[in-house]
Order: C-alpha cells, then sequence, then structure tokens
C-alpha cells in the first residue's frame, strides 16, 4: 500500500485498497484549469495525448450536477472504445465528480478538486474503486503508453494563439 | 509486466533455503531492524548475520541502509514491483495529459492577455 510513482510533476499514489490518487500543481488560476476540464472544446485537446496512441473520436459532455458524458476513442467508429457516465457532483471552480459507467458495478467514481494557490492551480485527482479486483483490472491494455513530444499539439496552440 | 527471470527465482529459493534467514525475514516483516539486532536476536555472531543478509540482499528479499555506522536492513519491494510497475503506467497517461494541459493553459493564459483579461 501506499505505492507512489513521481517523477517531474505528476504524483500519483495509491493511498488504499480502493483508491488511487494523482496530484499535480498548474502554472494558472483555478478558472482556466476548470474551464479546461470543462469546456469540450478545450477537454478534447488533451484528454487522448497521442502517445496514447489512439486518438478522441468525439466528446459529449454536459457538464451541470446530474448531466452526463460520452467520450470515444478509436481510429474509426468500427474500434471505438467508449466511455461515459454521469456527472455527480459540478461545482464550479473547485469540485468535479463523476462516475465511470462502462466499467459497469467495478466502475470507480473520480473526483477532481481544484486550488488556487497564488496564481497556481493545485489538482488533486482521486480514483474510487468499488473493489481492490476492480483497482487491479482498470488498467489493462494501457501499460505501454508513454509521454513523448506532442507535435500535434504544438502546431494547434498555434492554431489557437493565432486564432484570437 | 514485471518478468522474475529464472536466475532471481534460484536465488529467492535459496536464500529462503535457511531457518534463520526465514526468520530474520519474518522479523523484518513486523519492523525494520539493525543487523546488530538481528545478530543478537538470532543469537549469532555479527559476520555470521552480515553473511545472511548479503545472501537476502542478493535475492532481492531485503535492502540495507548505512546511517552512521548502524546498517538498517528492511524487506525488499520486490512483491511490490508488479504493482510499482502498475503505479508508473497510471502515472505516464496522466502525466502525459498533465504535460498537454499545461500547454492548453499557458495557451489560454495568452488569449486572456490579448483580450485584455477579458474572459466569459
Amino acid at each position: 500500500m501506499g505505492d507512489r510513482a513521481s517523477n517531474g510533476r505528476t504524483a500519483v499514489e495509491r493511498r488504499s485498497e480502493l483508491e488511487l490518487v494523482v496530484t499535480r500543481t498548474f502554472n494558472g488560476p483555478v478558472r482556466l484549469v476548470f474551464d479546461a476540464w470543462t469546456k469540450p472544446e478545450l477537454f478534447k485537446l488533451w484528454w487522448a495525448p497521442k502517445s496514447m496512441g489512439v486518438p478522441l473520436l468525439s466528446c459529449e459532455m454536459d457538464v451541470r450536477t446530474g448531466g452526463s458524458y460520452r467520450i470515444t476513442f478509436g481510429h474509426d467508429a468500427s474500434d471505438a472504445m467508449a466511455f461515459f457516465g454521469k456527472y455527480l457532483d459540478v461545482s464550479p471552480p473547485s469540485r468535479l465528480v463523476w462516475t465511470n459507467d462502462e466499467g459497469g458495478e467495478e466502475g470507480a467514481v473520480t473526483t477532481v478538486t481544484f486550488e488556487e494557490e497564488e496564481g497556481r492551480t493545485l489538482l488533486v485527482l482521486q480514483e474510487l474503486y468499488p473493489s481492490k479486483e476492480a483497482l487491479d483490472q482498470s488498467f489493462v491494455g494501457m501499460e505501454d503508453a508513454l509521454p513523448e513530444q506532442f507535435e500535434q499539439l504544438d502546431e494547434l496552440l498555434i492554431t489557437l494563439s493565432a486564432s484570437v | 509486466m514485471v518478468q522474475f527471470s529464472t536466475a532471481r527465482l534460484d536465488a529467492s529459493f535459496a536464500a529462503l533455503s535457511d531457518a534463520t534467514r526465514r526468520g530474520v525475514l519474518e522479523q523484518l516483516g513486523s519492523a525494520d531492524a539493525s543487523i546488530t539486532e538481528l545478530a543478537e536476536k538470532f543469537h549469532m555472531t555479527l559476520t555470521g548475520m552480515k553473511k545472511h543478509i548479503g545472501v537476502l540482499e542478493q535475492a532481492g528479499l531485503v535492502t540495507t541502509e548505512k546511517v552512521g555506522r548502524v546498517r538498517t536492513c528492511r524487506l525488499g519491494s520486490r512483491g511490490l514491483e508488479e504493482e510499482a510497475a502498475w503505479i508508473e503506467a497510471r502515472r505516464q497517461i496522466w502525466n502525459a495529459r498533465f504535460d498537454t494541459l499545461d500547454q492548453v493553459i499557458e495557451a489560454l493564459k495568452r488569449k486572456e492577455k490579448v483580450d485584455g483579461g477579458q474572459s466569459e
């Protein structure tokens, strides 16, 4: 227990049999970070980094308490993987809670909190699993993901900056 | 995931073939201890205990750390390796996402500046 991986700025810790906690500080105010998590057009830019090897196909988010979301990954509709669930709590700009219903009864509940400190944002993401087995199996098939340079993103950011 | 090599398995079995070494592992399972403490507990010379610890260390079952003049022994993290790899894989995903998110936030900040700090 309490196993931890941290290099660079992202720390991941298994805090208990059922709980995984990810922390990171972002160099920006809470409202911008919260926007990036709750506005689909911004969320799409970073949720499926190229190193995941699977692009984001679609992303529907009705971000309000009781609303639902559906995100699909894949190269085309035939091999799409869907992730979906409900927002249990949307409290701008400090808290987001959603279910991960694609896991059925084994699905985790994700809680993200945003805390501002002198223009920076401390983000804590907690995944709470219904059972130890569910947590253990939650990552099958994604072991090969590696961070890399995101040239795609650079291009995108240039476009973003140019569009203002 | 994590592969255990035959050589390492052999080392583990050899390490566990001795009753004293199994006792040491059991002891370290409840608390870390210095070589001196372990030697006393198992009625052995310091040299004898050092040899046992050496064998356990070779097998990855125990790690030791010298602080000042005392060498403390604790259980090795081998049992945790698989979990550590799993955690690391999660970290890589989130790290990749968050590195990208950093860039998005930078872009949003620049955009706000250009807009004269007027956000919706």
